[in-house]
């Protein structure tokens, strides 16, 4: 092979930083373009829906008039919703776990549990929704009811938890562990003072994030029956006539907000797209809001954490 | 229980019944933590049973042939059809409308923010994607349906107002955070050794990337894309909302149609009686769609053992 010259070498760099410079625009144009959707998404929302940004809007009923409309039902519901998914999600996640990091032992049964957790991240939310149908719907007999909403998405949810619960609590260096048990406390004592407290904020993020991705999912929702129509709020502990349980609004029948957005997105009136605008926008602060506060706490956590 | 001084100490066999007492606790709460552990395999085994016991009942009213061969899906209807196919070429044209808009996205964006950008720019863009990915999917269709359709209309006048088209160009944007975080990840665990040899011998930055880091993490790659398949195949809500809900075999994204998952949506929207054969018909559906997924996470775990390269 003749070696090149002086100009050819050249040549042949000029040629290489082009190639560099055409694709490092590309890269910045494909950032760009996940922004302007983001900014699009918002900016339509706002546009098309700020003139039902009123106090009414957020407490009222489902209506057949579009201008009459809110969405009361949609928010108080998502909020219990959350309120049970929450509950049933954040022990059983921290819990699992613990179980994995600090207890579990390397043989076949906690292979599986793993290799499943894994696998069920992976099933698409509608097949959650199925299974709740099956099994708390018709065979626990919960009815299409709040409580079987918030436990199917506890469900969906449950390996996020567990898989963050696992990466904080790994984060903590062993010798916390042996300072611990030197002097005498049990495994759970340890857990129970140390591991847990340590790895919380790292759980907490995990939380919040499952919590927003929960807020935002609505086909395992429909699948139970949620109602699209509601025009009443689950009953409150000790209020009505006859007084309501502490637990009765479990049971009720629900809406929530992403249903209340189909709805009304599935109308062919044009008139309920600026709702639908306005409460997506709703939704999408919530979600926006609570990931925003996620993000911040991983970002100080990682500033501050010395061992 | 706790001693002061030496004349509280708590004679042997107290202390020894302490012990007794503390490890039978500390069984008790490992039982209960394993017991949450297990929730997650009682959850496969509650999917698989309920999706498994109605669509028997469903196959000894429809035989598996008629399923896999018929061309219409029609199950509400008198003359019932029950052909999956249908609802498989909708899951199948979105999904692939998707993937060739996140994969290529994804990819380039990963590539960009591994190789190419200071780690500025990298603490903006990463919460950025986040939140993109965070976005709830009722939204995006919203946004499909109202916002991107109309956009497309104006390029292609013909375009009807439902179509896999814009659902699933909108699906794309809405995977490539997945895909670029996940294939982000993979590409910086590349050893810097590598890029170090390569920038050694004159490559340029972009060669590097191509031909030294991308192989590399090929394993990794792989997974990504097939999060990123499995997402768009399991997505319901985007299609239901701007794909239109009407059962139509078809390869042609203009064209409306009906996917394994919007079809779901539509019988659970209604109400069928339980026990129903329209009601089974969702379980048989909701297997077959659990069948393609499974099919492509055992893929991707294959293709990651075969790729899996050690440093």
């Amino acid at each position: 092979m003749k070696p090149l010259t002086t100009e050819e070498i050249r040549a042949v760099i000029a040629r290489g930083k082009l190639r560099d410079t055409i694709f490092k625009a590309l890269g910045v144009f494909c950032l760009a373009l996940a922004l302007v959707v983001i900014v699009a998404l918002i900016t339509d929302m706002v546009m098309k829906g700020s003139e039902r940004f009123t106090l009414d809007f957020f407490l009222n009923f489902a209506s057949r008039h579009a201008n009459k409309a809110g969405i009361l039902s949609a928010w108080v519901g998502s909020l219990l919703v959350m309120l049970v998914t929450g509950l049933a999600a954040v022990p059983l996640g921290i819990a699992a776990g613990l179980y994995l990091e600090e207890y579990a032992k390397r043989n076949w049964l906690t292979e599986i549990i793993e290799i499943n957790i894994t696998n069920l991240a992976a099933v698409p939310s509608i097949v959650y929704g199925l299974l709740a149908l099956g099994i708390f719907v018709y065979q626990f007999g919960f009815g299409q009811s709040i409580l079987s909403a918030g436990l199917t998405l506890a469900l969906l949810i449950l390996p996020i938890i567990i898989v963050s619960t696992r990466e904080a609590i790994r984060a903590i260096p062993a010798m916390i562990r042996e300072g611990s048990m030197a002097v005498g406390a049990t495994r759970w004592q340890t857990c129970r003072y140390h591991i847990i407290p340590y790895a919380m904020p790292g759980i907490l993020t995990g939380v919040i994030i499952g919590l927003a991705r929960a807020i935002g999912e609505t086909a395992p929702i429909i699948t139970i029956g949620a109602l699209t129509f509601i025009a009443f709020l689950p009953p409150a502990p000790f209020m009505g006539e006859p007084a309501a349980g502490l637990f009765d609004w479990v049971m009720a029948p629900f809406t929530v907000m992403p249903i209340q957005i189909f709805n009304w997105t599935s109308r062919p009136d044009p008139a309920f797209e600026i709702n639908a605008a306005a409460a997506g926008f709703v939704l999408m602060a919530m979600v926006l809001s609570m990931n925003g506060v996620a993000i911040y706490l991983r970002y100080k956590l990682r500033k501050n954490i010395k061992w | 229980m706790s001693a002061n001084n030496a004349s509280d100490l708590p004679q042997v066999s107290d202390r020894l019944a302490y012990n007794a007492m503390r490890n039978w606790k500390e069984r008790l709460i490992e039982a209960v933590l394993f017991g949450a552990a297990a929730i997650s395999v009682l959850t496969t085994l509650g999917i698989v049973y309920v999706l498994v016991s109605e669509s028997f009942h469903f196959f000894s009213n429809v035989s598996i042939v008629d399923f896999l061969t018929d061309t219409q899906w029609t199950p509400l209807f008198d003359d019932a059809h029950f052909g999956i196919m249908v609802l498989v070429s909708g899951t199948l044209v979105s999904s692939f409308v998707a993937l060739a808009v996140a994969i290529p996205m994804g990819t380039v964006i990963a590539i960009y923010l591994s190789e190419f950008a200071n780690s500025k720019v990298r603490e903006v863009a990463k919460p950025i994607l986040e939140l993109l990915g965070g976005i709830p999917t009722i939204v995006f269709g919203y946004f499909a349906l109202l916002v991107v359709t109309p956009l497309l209309q104006m390029v292609f006048p013909e375009l009807p107002g439902f179509s896999l088209l814009s659902a699933g160009l909108v699906m794309g944007i809405m995977i490539v955070p997945y895909i670029a975080s996940l294939s982000e990840d993979a590409m910086r665990a590349v050893p810097m050794s590598l890029r170090e040899g390569a920038y050694a011998m004159g490559s340029t930055r972009l060669y590097t990337a191509i031909h030294v880091v991308v192989p590399a993490a090929l394993s990794g790659l792989a997974a990504s894309y097939i999060l990123g398949i499995s997402r768009a195949v399991g997505e319901t809500m985007i299609l239901a909302v701007a794909a239109g809900m009407q059962p139509n075999l078809t390869w042609n994204p203009m064209e409306p149609a009906a996917t394994i998952t919007s079809y779901i949506v539509q019988v659970a929207l209604g109400d069928l009686p339980h026990g129903s054969i329209g009601y089974q018909t969702i379980f048989a559906a909701g297997l077959t769609l659990l069948l393609i997924t499974l099919l492509f996470n055992i893929l991707g775990q294959w293709l990651r053992a075969k790729y899996r390269e050690n440093y």
